[in-house]
């Protein structure tokens, strides 16, 4: 592999080999005033796994109170604002930011070949916004907290609630400012400063993923953040915007929340999307089948994502004729995410397939993306929409695409770069059964909820009808299996740190520069620039690593 | 539907039927397409798992095969579009027979205003084999009534009426749910849905009898002054409602409007927004002076006085008229 490094001939100060991204340097200040990408990434790593757990720990008490059909656990107001927040922190404090900010945020310079991202100031700043949005919102949260859902719906949020909406809209609008920067950054840095060979058809599919997902961050985020002002300056001065009875229109609110909105379920599936490309490719052994297609499909799925919003309101009073057209549109999206699957699907074909834990992600990740996808399917279709929408069947439908697809992804990934960020090798057996785990409590959680939906069970519900109750309890017991296979990952990362064998720089023979330096790398990634003479994936030249489960340097 | 793990829901209106084909045609579709994937993942993964000595073959890719699986999904969507649609409109189109009932939702209950002048809270008796239509607003935020044995489901808005139709299959009980999250107690404000024999609605119907919806309105036409400019005998200073409903309207700016119920309410609530050709802006707004319940009525006033002469037709679908009902059978 080395042979494929050639040297640019700029030579960079020569780095000291015992030194890393990690050890240089132990103050804190050395990691708060960071400019060093992989230590961001660590910084976000660290805060959306907060976020994650404390997210996942409403989504626990939500199932604990649907046990039963009766509202026992908790107040109705106080499962409102459970919802609520299990909602905000795992769309706009998790879901939004996890792979962009954490494996973007590490990958993408490596990746490229550069030192660092094209801003690495703003690239702190981003991380600073982030928790500052997080502080505001975990101190509305304990002061009260809010209950409009996710959705900020008006008037509910501007004139109905009489909670903290305002705290959790200035949270929110802050949170996107982060994700603004994020975008400006990638763009930017996978514009200009790409090592020498590495043209946009040689760029790996991760990168590919992660250009379109900054187009939509810095296009769609923007429009989220004058609409949730505009909720504040209603709910604050009352001028007439969104409430009828002061000369709004409450439908106004949906159109501009849903155009940022729709298009933020492909920021956050985007990016795992291209994990997935990634672990395939490497544990298949081959290039990816078709990677113009897949690469344009992500391109595609950015533009398309702007072009669907109103399939969120079909029943909302928006008249026929443009039901029928974002119906229509919707369609339209389904083909390059059905492109994605079967060229995956198809790369298998000949390959020399690995079962390491990265690639049994991948392999879930494909199954519950395409339950996810297939019924998204069914909510486009208009007759069918009238009646599942808003009710569990939504639910269950997002619920595969973000936690099945977006998680699936994430956990893939972190898996197969954990030994590039940390330099150890994960326990492989107790990985295998956090994934199995993942993919078992999943589908028992989310798949009853199809069922429960098509019943007629309406979301965001404190108390249901008995007959539901079979259903829910099933639900939750998938939710209990869930949170154990989430928990594994999270232990067996942190023993790894201390008792993880060491890992070589390439531990699993995978083709991209991130691979071609140390593990963990050093603060300036490269010690010359490298150049690229071959296509992305050129695993006919890599042998693979000797053992056929995770390998383990001695 | 068995009582403890029910797996579909019940039938009780003509679109369920419908509903459910459109559904199981997806459900096999989808089942289809998971089913080869899963067994095409599961397959190839087995048989090119990874053994010593043998390499992967690189396959840079196909461009028939991308647009084949381009282009034959795209065609099996469009038939879901298309059915969709087609049952979309049916369920948008309100036959012109419908009999009508006003809804007024509020945090946290559903009030029924039947045109005969029944009320109802957080109940709606229909007959079955009428087609009813639902004109529907909210006092403050957005509901959504949800029929699932309907398999319907409609917003309903504050500031305008949206509508919703169905006709009644199968007598019962059904759920009636708010499906748009309204604050506190959204998973209290349902109901039921009554269906009912006719002769057994007749009778429920002939049991609290007042005054029709229309008169209502009629009485406050006059008590709020209304009748002094919208007159019928001779020009007044606001335009002649009769046989406006439904029609086109030239306005002042040159733009033509149906006189519709959402019309009609604004033109009560803001009568500045659409004036009519050749009519002066002098009419007062009544925002704030009339209820959602009066503005129903005169609503529905308005509308009478675009029905034939016998000024009943809203009502000649209604089994009260019927001679022969069987007094002695109760409901409930």
């Amino acid at each position: 592999m080395a042979s494929n490094v050639a040297s640019t001939g700029v030579a960079t100060a020569p780095q000291d080999p015992t030194l890393n991204y990690l050890n240089n340097g132990h103050s804190l200040k050395s990691w708060l005033l960071t400019t060093d990408h992989k230590r961001i990434s660590l910084l976000y790593l660290i805060s959306v796994t907060v976020f994650f757990f404390l997210g996942g720990f409403f989504a626990m008490l939500i199932r604990l109170e649907l046990l039963t059909p009766q509202g026992d656990l908790m107040q109705a107001d106080t499962y409102n604002k459970v919802f609520t927040m299990h909602g905000m922190i795992m769309v706009f404090f998790f879901l939004i930011p996890v792979v962009p900010a954490v494996l973007g945020n590490f990958l993408v310079p490596l990746m490229i070949g550069a030192k660092d991202l094209a801003f690495p100031r703003i690239n702190l700043l981003s991380w600073y916004l982030y928790i500052v949005a997080g502080t505001l919102f975990l101190h509305c949260m304990l002061t009260g907290g809010v209950d409009t859902g996710w959705t900020f719906y008006t008037p509910y949020s501007t004139v109905g609630s009489n909670t903290n909406v305002i705290e959790a809209g200035l949270a929110v609008f802050i949170a996107g400012f982060s994700s603004i920067f994020t975008g400006l950054n990638f763009i930017v840095t996978i514009h200009r400063m790409r090592a020498p060979g590495m043209t946009w058809d040689r760029l790996p599919l991760f990168l590919w993923s992660m250009y379109a997902t900054s187009l939509i961050m810095i296009l769609g985020t923007p429009v989220v953040a004058i609409t949730i002002v505009l909720v504040a300056v209603e709910r604050l001065f009352h001028l007439g915007i969104f409430d009828p009875r002061l000369g709004g229109d409450p439908l106004l609110f949906q159109h501009l929340f849903w155009f940022y909105s729709h298009p933020a379920v492909y920021i956050m599936i985007l990016p795992s999307m291209g994990v997935v490309s990634e672990l395939i490719a490497c544990f298949a052994r081959k290039r990816i089948f078709g990677y113009k297609f897949v690469a344009l499909s992500s391109v595609a799925i950015a533009v398309l994502g702007f072009l669907v919003w109103a399939h969120h309101m079909f029943v909302a009073g928006i008249s026929l004729y443009a039901a029928m057209i974002f119906s229509f549109l919707t369609f339209f999206i389904g083909v390059p995410s059905a492109v994605k699957v079967f060229n995956w699907t198809a790369t298998l074909y000949k390959a020399s397939i690995s079962y390491a834990t990265p690639m049994l992600y991948a392999f879930g990740f494909i199954g519950l993306f395409t339950i996810g996808g297939l019924t998204g399917l069914f909510l486009a279709t208009l007759g069918i929409d009238v009646h599942v929408t808003d009710t569990y069947f939504v639910v269950a439908h997002f619920h595969y695409v973000m936690v099945g697809g977006v998680l699936m992804g994430y956990l893939g990934g972190m898996h197969f770069w954990w030994p590039k960020i940390s330099g150890r090798m994960y326990p492989e057996g107790w990985a295998k059964l956090s994934a199995l785990l993942v993919f078992v409590g999943f589908n028992l959680t989310f798949f009853p909820q199809f069922i429960l939906g098509y019943v007629g069970m309406p979301r965001r519900y404190w108390q249901y009808p008995p007959e539901f109750q079979v259903l829910n309890v099933l639900s939750t017991a998938g939710a209990s299996v869930l949170a154990v296979g989430y928990l594994l990952p999270m232990i067996y990362f942190l023993w790894s740190l201390r008792y993880g064998p060491i890992a070589t720089a390439n531990p699993w023979g995978a083709a991209g520069l991130e691979w071609q330096t140390t593990s963990p790398p050093p603060t300036f990634n490269f010690d010359e620039t490298p150049v690229v003479t071959w296509e992305a994936y050129n695993y006919e030249d890599i042998p693979a690593p000797k053992e056929l489960e995770a390998p383990v340097a001695q | 539907m068995s009582k403890y793990l029910p797996l579909w829901p019940d039938q009780a209106s003509t679109m369920a039927g419908q509903v459910d084909a459109l559904y199981i045609y997806l459900l096999l579709v989808a089942g289809v397409m998971t089913t080869v994937i899963f067994l095409a993942v599961t397959i190839l993964a087995i048989k090119y798992r990874r053994v010593p000595g043998r390499e992967a073959a690189q396959i840079e890719g196909s461009t028939i095969l991308e647009i084949g699986w381009s282009v034959i999904p795209f065609f099996v969507m469009l038939t879901f579009f298309i059915w969709g649609a087609v049952l979309f409109f049916k369920e948008r189109t309100p036959p012109a027979d419908a009999t009508e009932v006003y809804v007024v939702a509020k945090q946290w209950m559903w009030k029924v205003e039947h045109m005969e002048g029944q009320r109802e809270i957080n109940e709606l008796h229909v007959p079955t084999g009428q087609n009813v239509k639902l004109i529907m607003t909210s006092q403050d935020v957005i509901h959504s009534f949800f029929i699932p044995a309907f398999r319907l489901k409609q917003d309903v808005l504050p500031g305008r009426y949206t509508t919703l139709w169905f006709k009644a299959t199968v007598p019962g009980r059904y759920h009636l749910f708010c499906a748009e999250y309204c604050g506190t107690m959204h998973s209290g404000m349902g109901g039921d849905i009554v269906v009912m024999e006719p002769q057994d609605y007749a009778a429920w119907m002939a049991g609290g009898a007042t005054a029709p919806l229309q008169d209502t309105g009629k009485a406050l036409f006059a008590s709020l002054g209304c009748s002094t400019c919208h007159r019928s005998d001779v020009q007044g200073r606001g335009p002649n409602l009769e046989g406006i409903y439904d029609k086109p309207v030239l306005l002042e700016d040159g733009r033509t409007v149906t006189a519709d119920e959402n019309y009609v309410r604004e033109s009560i609530l803001n009568p500045t927004a659409k004036i009519v050709s050749g009519f002066k802006p002098v009419m007062p707004t009544f925002q704030g002076i009339v209820s959602d319940e009066q503005l129903n009525a005169l609503v529905a006033y308005v509308k009478s006085l675009s029905l034939p002469p016998t000024g009943t037709a809203g009502l000649q679908n209604s089994p009260v008229s019927s001679p022969a009902q069987p007094q002695n059978m109760q409901v409930q």
